[in-house]
């Protein structure tokens, strides 16, 4: 999997980034290539980030409830940086009810609090192209 | 029985019950030994280690009376969507025993942006109350009496506007500033290493902190001017020993940036506050809670020569382990909370915050709220936990715990004095390097095994989706423009150009220079939070993080 790289992102405001570094180190322990951009990053950051590093999987990471807003428009971003075929994943405090909205948005999944980390390395495996 | 004898006859004790546990296996991964006796505190000595509550080293309390004068404040960390609906909360709460507030703010707040602002989008209102300028303020401490109820304020970057905000709401009152109690975070270097809502960089960002320690030990003298925060860096991931380290090692930084503004320590010291985690661990947590207190009434005395007693009083507030509440079985989080508090109320705390159930998932709703505060006032009445001071003092392993926990802090601490204090280690990446490598290694045990929570890795269920959680809808941000706009048309505008103007030179001059009273004449003409720290980014310019994994 040392091919795949992964820029693990936190769009937003919130500066809970546990989550987010917890998550890039076990992925770069799986053998992933992970870029980790830091905190309070605006969508456009995130998606020139994704495109300069040409990168296969995008994954957010959000706890301050903003998640509807901007994991879908870095989506938007994403598609209209010719980023059609990148992998976005998304993950933090995101109630059930947010999740099918989030999917259709383009956010392939969802993984909220309590997610074992080799859940998120399977489903990156799986669904890289 | 002399230690000698005591020896012989644990080691006898020992080997038996060993031969015994061949046939019963101990549970793994465990820290403490299975047993503590008097071995395990040899040189204990109870006037050096402990002394009485309200005496050095304050080990045991910080009061002479503790619990048994009052309570500690149940205070309510609480504040989502507008001033309007924050401001019903907060009266919901007064009326039913909380006994002081705790105000959360959004994040554009908390980063000194007005809700208009590009970077505010869809963040308004989501975490905490949106604020924008005094208007709001004054709803949201609307029929609340500023000279009764004491206030905390979760802001640090821009927490000398907030504090002007809630001196000039209290002016309206009539509630003169030096009857005003309560506390402001105002704790930039754990924004840097653990929580990210800094603004400045570091040494325009000190010398706010040292201006509202001078501003205040002369105009809002009950005023806690700062809140040292080790709750942030336990949720990133610290372990108890790392929490309080890392903490006083920030605190100490405090205080040598005052010293050398040219304050008096006995002038500032004592209205120096902490802030801790509740975690899982029930005897660690007090053991905790004790070392902290004997840390710093030692490094008060000793490394600062401090004279009055308050100087060396590490006193502190606490909110229950956000990190520890599981999004799986909710319910489950109740007991937690219980158990969280048992600890913080057995360490002795001054206030206390607990979580609702629903916090893995979604802001709490009142009746969760309602539950995690009644859960307080239970084992205030109920539990005799709080009957007596320091219950678990002389308990030979809370004793040795203490020790050990003193000990690993005052190790990273004589670590951060090497690498040149914490400002230096912060810059360096050590502080953050340690929490992230504490937080990786407590997600690899909880995933293989080695630590169990309940409904996550064992005895776990399927069930359904969590029902009438709090949802803050995308209005409040349109809500928030408008009543900016409407702000921005009544005030005088010219009024608002002068103060900022005043400010901006202000801060161009040097340390010596107290920026509060700038900032309050913009708060008075109704400038905006955005405004003034608008002025403040263009001065001091913004900080930038380097992360590293």
């Amino acid at each position: 999997m040392a091919n795949v790289k992964v820029l693990v992102a936190k769009p937003g405001l919130d500066g809970h980034d546990r989550g987010a570094k917890v998550v890039a180190r076990a992925l770069r322990d799986a053998g992933f290539e992970v870029i980790y951009t830091g905190i309070r990053l605006t969508p456009e950051q995130i998606a020139e980030a994704a495109l300069q590093d040409d990168v296969n999987v995008v994954a957010l990471s959000l706890l301050s409830g903003a998640h509807n807003t901007l994991f879908p428009k870095v989506v938007e971003l994403l598609k209209a940086k010719g980023m059609k075929n990148v992998l976005v994943i998304g993950g933090g405090v995101i109630p059930e009810a947010d999740i099918p909205g989030l999917k259709a948005a383009g956010i392939k999944e969802v993984f909220t609090p309590g997610t074992p980390t080799t859940k998120v390395v399977e489903f990156i495996k799986a669904n890289v192209k | 029985m002399a230690n000698d004898t005591l020896k012989t006859e644990f080691k006898r004790y020992m080997d038996e019950a060993d031969a015994k546990c061949a046939k019963f296996p101990e549970r793994p991964n465990l820290e403490p030994n299975r047993l503590y006796t008097p071995l395990d505190i040899e040189g204990f000595d109870y006037e050096k280690d402990l002394g009485f509550p309200g005496e050095f080293p304050f080990t045991r309390g910080v009061q002479p009376t503790m619990y048994r004068g009052r309570f500690w404040t149940m205070r309510m960390y609480a504040g989502f969507s507008t001033a309007e609906e924050s401001n019903k909360r907060y009266r919901y709460l007064l009326a039913n025993g909380g006994s002081g507030l705790s105000c959360a703010f959004d994040l554009p707040t908390q980063i000194g942006y007005d809700s208009t602002d590009p970077m505010a989008e869809g963040e308004v209102g989501k975490v905490g109350v949106a604020i924008d300028s005094l208007a709001d303020m004054e709803i949201l401490f609307n029929q609340i009496d500023l000279s009764k109820v004491s206030t905390s304020m979760t802001i640090n970057a821009p927490a000398s506007v907030l504090l002007c905000m809630y001196i000039a709401v209290a002016e309206k009152q009539g509630v003169p500033a030096a009857k005003l109690r309560g506390t402001i975070q105002n704790d930039i270097l754990k924004e840097y290493s653990a929580r990210g809502t800094y603004i400045f960089p570091p040494k325009p960002s000190m010398r706010l902190i040292t201006n509202i320690f001078e501003y205040c030990s002369k105009n809002v003298p009950l005023w806690n001017t700062i809140s040292i925060s080790g709750y942030h860096i336990r949720e990133a991931g610290s372990t108890a020993a790392q929490e309080i380290a890392f903490t006083i090692a920030d605190g100490i930084a405090y205080v040598e940036a005052a010293l050398k503004a040219g304050m008096d320590i006995d002038a500032f010291a004592g209205r120096l506050s902490f802030f801790w985690n509740a975690h899982n661990n029930v005897l660690e947590e007090v053991a905790k809670y004790r070392a902290s207190r004997r840390i710093w009434a030692r490094i008060m005395k000793d490394r600062f020569h401090a004279k009055k007693a308050k100087s060396m009083m590490l006193r502190f507030h606490t909110q229950t382990a956000g990190s520890m509440l599981t999004a799986q079985q909710p319910n489950n989080n109740i007991v937690r909370v219980a158990l969280q508090v048992a600890a913080a109320v057995m360490g002795g705390t001054q206030s206390l915050h607990t979580n609702s159930k629903d916090e893995a998932l979604a802001l709490p709703t009142t009746e969760s709220v309602t539950i995690a505060l009644r859960t307080q006032q239970i084992v205030a009445y109920e539990s005799g936990l709080a009957d007596t001071i320091d219950p678990l003092g002389g308990s030979y392993y809370v004793e040795a715990l203490t020790n050990k926990i003193e000990k690993e802090a005052m190790d990273y601490i004589k670590k951060i004095d090497d690498l040149g204090g914490a400002p230096e280690a912060i810059a360096k990446g050590y502080i953050q390097k340690e929490i992230q490598d504490s937080a990786y290694k407590w997600q690899m045990d909880v995933e293989q095994g080695k630590r169990i929570i309940v409904g996550v890795n064992k005895f776990t269920q399927e069930e359904e989706p969590p029902k009438n959680l709090l949802r803050v809808d995308g209005s409040v941000g349109k809500l928030q423009a408008k009543k900016i706009a409407d702000v921005k048309a009544k005030r005088d505008n010219a009024k608002v150009k002068a103060t900022l103007a005043a400010l901006e030179d202000a801060c161009h001059k040097d340390e010596k220079t107290n920026l509060i009273p700038f900032i309050l004449e913009a708060v008075r003409a109704y400038a905006t939070e955005g405004e003034i720290c608008g002025v403040m980014r263009k001065v001091f310019g913004e900080f930038k993080a380097h992360t590293a994994l």
